[in-house]
């Protein structure tokens, strides 16, 4: 069967490449994709635990359910937000909204 | 090496290059088709862990909405029909150590742990009802499930609010 | 009343006029002189009445217990300084003159101020008064004498002055009689300077002060000597035989005398001083810028006779001093001082033009003589002339003022102000325009000269003289023989220059006689002038002598007779030489006869025309300049003090010593001040609360770079705390224990 250490391992590779475009990239809808992929590993991590540890419990799935749910409503939020960031400064560049600088 | 470790391997392979190249294209049309294609393969891993429903409740919610989502807003954030300069920060190449640092942190976490190499049962037929069934059990989880629903419903305003335009004020 | 509460009371009525005149009555001229002129006439009735009852009592009971009131007065220690009032012989004899003179000197002066005339036109307080003009029935205008501004100050200012002497005289102590000495001191200066808009008064006041004060520091160190050597001020207590004997041998290890002869010496410089010897004179010619009462009261009755006094009632202690036979004894010094002085001031009177001038060197003159007495140790005849003295004195300068009112009368009328009316020169008839005044100076005039018989001086005189002769003095009698020739000699020439002859101006052309406020008490005077010497006359003297007691001999004698017998000091001269008789008759009848020789015939106003200039020539020059006595010791003293006071004092010390420093402590606070301000407050106290400031600013600046404003610089600063501290906590756990 497949070792659950490489599902968990995948999911940090996601993760780890969802980190560097969440720090890296500087459209800032980049940067909400980096933040899927890092959800996505989550999402996978749990699952991989729930199959291999404990598949007779819904407790996992509740839980991954509940991510779901979560990172559909940021991004929903998140979207809006460059919607109306991009009507103010006309750039969705992340470097560019600098207005808290000193 | 089984056919499933194979598939899992092809998949995995699959979602990594997508995922690198949702974070390293310069296109940002380009970054969300591989979204996509990202989002699609861990949709095929939710399948291979018998999680069927969430596969699908992937291609839902993540796919067909998120995705599409993104998209939009690409579409609605671009001044000019092309992409301008390169799209990664001055920062990226701490970002980058600070992720190989985090894959290297968690991998060699993982492997310092004694993890089991097979699952320890099979999944109940009714493990979707059960599911169902935790999600409005008092005794269960439905607190957070209403929680859940409630910050869809604070999101769902919000979003609306925030991107208004107010042209009658 | 008794007695003693009547002699306590002597100088409280004059000193209570005073009072009552400065606090109240200042306004009200009438007022004034009614309650100064009350207050000696009520001084001079208790006067009297204790002469008479010292009279009933007789001179032997009264010398040996006289009449004594004392209190305990100042703590010392186991005791107390007692003062006291006290009625012997002597001061018998010293209140009847110094009452009758007072009173007609307060008496004259109602008249001499011009009571009862209008106010001046232009009078100012400060000034003599100008006199006023008068517009009469028909429309003439007349002008007249006016009434002095200051009335009212000047009865007050007497009146202190009378309060000094009687406290003077009627004291039974030394500490007493100091501070009458004194109140007569500050008198004579607010008086002599009464007239303080005139600068001369001015520095006539001040000159008296200062003089008299020089003779009065060494009479207080005197007073201390005495104080401290027989622990007592009271005369009673010093004049025992013991005390005298304990004084007379301890010595003082100064110029060889004994206690007593420095004593003796101190207090005799005390009179000096107070009676204008020779050398501290020069006070009282200048001391004629005060008005003419205050000349006769201050400089011919009472204060200079005060220092007489002081020195005869000291007589047994300056006799003590003199025992031992040092070369400086009291009695010596007195007697070469007295017969100086005496001879020096008549040489100096003989070329003087003032009215005024004249009698006071001629007080000077008389004042050697009665300290000439007592340094031939005749305190008797020194107290015998003393009280004569004060009556013709005291006539003659109330006389000259009489004549002085009648010139500024012919002043006014004639309108020239250039003349002066007390030059003798400007005289001349007026016996005949002021007949009173003519005779009763006359008599006075002859009472100075020594007159034989019919006058007090002569009387007075003569018992100088002899006592000096059989005393075995002979340098004291021909020296006192030659100024009483000198004597006769200008008094004859001031009558004459005044009152004979023919008016020399038309001023003295239109002078009258004063009124009666100013006569009678020149009447009065004369009469004690002529009589007052025939309480005196000799045993011994050829006819006279035996047809009345030598009563004056015997009651003064009687003061110190039982002391001196006791102490083996009483003397019984030997009197047969008519020797010192003719003497006087001759110097005195050969004085008046060539001073009116001289002068009878002078015509011109002019004073360079007196013929005793032409006959001395440069000696006349001299003796009118007073030896230049002033002149010399304005350059020994005066200059030399007013250098140390301008100079030294106010500019070299006060201003640059003292401001200097003042000015330097300024600098110095300033300067620390600005060293403070700006080398420590400023950089260091200042600059730390910048600095303060500062770091942080430049930390802040340093640090705000962190805050680039873009969200994914935040994240990566917060991705690598969480790695980093996540590898800590993973490495606490797994490896620490």
């Amino acid at each position: 069967m497949i070792p659950l250490d490489w599902y968990l391992i995948l999911a940090a590779a996601l993760f780890a490449l969802g980190l560097f475009g969440v720090l890296a990239r500087k459209n800032a809808v980049a940067i909400l994709m980096g933040v899927e992929l890092m959800l996505n590993a989550v999402n996978i991590n749990l699952l991989a635990f729930w199959r291999y540890r404990a598949p007779d419990q819904p407790v996992g799935m509740a839980f991954a359910v509940i991510v779901f749910a979560v990172a559909a409503a940021e991004v929903a939020v998140g979207l809006a937000l460059f919607i109306a960031v991009y009507r103010r400064f006309n750039s969705v560049a992340a470097d560019e909204i600098n207005l808290l600088k000193w | 090496m089984t056919a499933m470790q194979i598939v899992f391997l092809l998949t995995a392979v699959v979602a990594l290059f997508s995922a690198f190249r949702v974070v390293t294209t310069p296109n940002m049309v380009h970054a969300a088709l591989w979204l996509i294609v990202t989002l699609s393969s861990v949709a095929v891993l939710y399948v291979l862990l018998s999680a069927s429903f969430f596969a699908v409740v992937q291609i839902v919610v993540y796919v067909g909405a998120i995705a599409i989502l993104m998209m939009f807003v690409v579409m609605l954030t671009r001044r000019e029909m092309r992409d301008r300069g390169p799209q990664l920060g001055k920062q990226w190449p701490w970002a980058a150590v600070l992720a190989v640092l985090a894959f290297g942190g968690l991998t060699w976490l993982v492997r310092s742990a004694a993890l089991p190499a097979s699952p320890v049962g099979e999944v109940p037929a009714t493990s979707v009802a059960d599911l169902g069934a935790a999600l409005v059990n008092p005794g269960g989880f439905v607190i957070p499930f209403e929680i859940a629903s409630v910050l869809l419903l604070a999101a769902l305003i919000g979003a609306v609010y925030v991107a208004w335009t107010r042209r009658n004020s | 009343m008794p007695t003693t509460t009547l002699l306590w009371l002597l100088p409280v009525f004059p000193l209570l006029a005073f009072v009552l005149i400065v606090l109240f009555t200042n306004r009200n001229k009438a007022l004034s002189h009614t309650l100064a002129v009350g207050a000696a006439f009520l001084s001079w009735l208790g006067a009297m009445v204790i002469f008479v009852r010292a009279l009933k009592i007789g001179p032997e009971a009264l010398a040996e217990h006289p009449i004594h009131s004392w209190v305990n007065w100042l703590p010392t220690g186991d005791g107390y300084l007692k003062i006291g009032v006290m009625v012997d012989p002597l001061t018998a004899a010293v209140l009847f003159f110094v009452a009758w003179t007072i009173f007609m000197i307060f008496l004259y002066s109602v008249g001499y101020h011009n009571f009862g005339y209008p106010e001046g036109d232009h009078d100012q307080k400060g000034l003599p008064p100008h006199g006023a003009t008068v517009v009469d029935a028909h429309g003439h205008k007349h002008r007249v004498p006016s009434i002095e501004p200051m009335y009212s100050r000047f009865f007050a200012y007497i009146g202190l002055f009378a309060a000094g002497m009687y406290l003077l005289a009627i004291s039974d102590n030394l500490l007493t009689l100091f501070v009458g000495w004194e109140i007569m001191g500050l008198c004579s200066y607010l008086l002599i300077g009464f007239w303080f808009a005139k600068p001369s008064a001015r520095a006539a006041g001040i000159k008296a002060f200062m003089t008299t004060r020089v003779g009065d520091v060494f009479m207080l160190l005197g007073i201390a000597y005495l104080y401290t050597a027989t622990g007592t001020l009271s005369f009673p207590d010093i004049f025992k035989p013991e005390t005298l004997h304990a004084l007379a041998s301890t010595p003082s290890h100064v110029l060889g005398l004994s206690a007593a002869g420095l004593i003796g010496v101190l207090l005799f410089i005390g009179t000096v001083g107070k009676s204008a010897q020779w050398p501290l004179h020069v006070w009282l010619p200048d001391a004629m810028e005060g008005p003419t009462p205050v000349s006769a009261m201050i400089h011919a009755a009472t204060m200079v006779s005060a220092g007489v006094y002081m020195v005869i009632r000291m007589f047994p202690l300056l006799k003590a001093g003199s025992m031992n036979g040092a070369f400086f004894s009291p009695l010596a010094v007195m007697g070469f001082i007295g017969g100086f002085t005496a001879l020096f001031a008549a040489t100096i009177a003989v070329a003087q033009n003032d009215i005024k001038r004249v009698l006071a060197y001629s007080t000077i003159s008389q004042l050697g003589y009665m300290v000439a007495a007592l340094g031939a140790g005749s305190y008797i005849a020194a107290t015998f002339h003393l009280i004569t003295h004060a009556f013709f004195k005291a006539l003659l300068f109330l006389g000259s003022g009489s004549v002085i009112h009648g010139m500024e009368h012919g002043v006014l009328h004639t309108g020239n102000h250039e003349v002066d009316p007390q030059d003798m020169f400007n005289m001349g008839g007026l016996a005949k325009k002021m007949p009173i005044t003519f005779w009763t100076f006359l008599i006075g005039g002859f009472a100075l000269s020594g007159f034989p018989v019919l006058t007090a001086g002569f009387w007075s005189k003569d018992e100088i003289l002899s006592s000096s002769f059989f005393g075995g003095h002979p340098v004291i009698f021909w020296t006192l023989a030659l100024a009483a020739f000198l004597t006769a000699f200008y008094t004859m020439r001031q009558i004459t220059l005044t009152f004979l002859g023919q008016p020399r101006t038309p001023e003295a052309e239109h002078a009258h006689e004063t009124p009666w406020t100013m006569t009678v008490p020149l009447m009065v005077l004369a009469f004690f002038a002529l009589t007052a010497g025939w309480v005196g006359i000799p045993e011994h003297f050829p006819l006279l002598g035996g047809l009345l007691p030598n009563w004056f001999h015997h009651w003064v004698g009687a003061t110190y007779e039982g002391l001196l017998e006791e102490m083996g000091w009483l003397e019984h001269l030997a009197e047969g030489s008519l020797v010192p008789l003719y003497t006087s008759l001759t110097v005195a009848l050969g004085g008046l006869f060539f001073g009116w020789l001289v002068y009878k015939d002078v015509r011109s106003p002019d004073p360079a025309q007196d013929p005793l200039k032409k006959a001395l020539g440069p000696v006349h020059t001299l003796l009118q300049n007073k030896y230049y006595f002033d002149e010399l010791y304005g350059l020994i003293f005066i200059r030399p003090a007013y250098w140390l006071a301008e100079v030294f004092t106010f500019r070299w010390v006060d201003r640059g010593v003292i401001d200097g420093i003042l000015h330097a402590i300024a600098r110095v606070v300033f300067d620390l001040g600005k060293i403070l301000a700006y080398g420590f407050d400023l950089p260091i106290i200042s600059g730390a609360g910048d600095l303060i400031g500062n770091i942080v600013r430049t930390f802040g600046r340093a640090f705000r770079v962190v805050q680039t404003g873009r969200v994914q610089d935040y994240m990566v600063a917060a991705m690598t705390s969480v790695v980093a501290f996540g590898a800590l906590v993973y490495y606490l756990l797994v490896f620490a224990h």
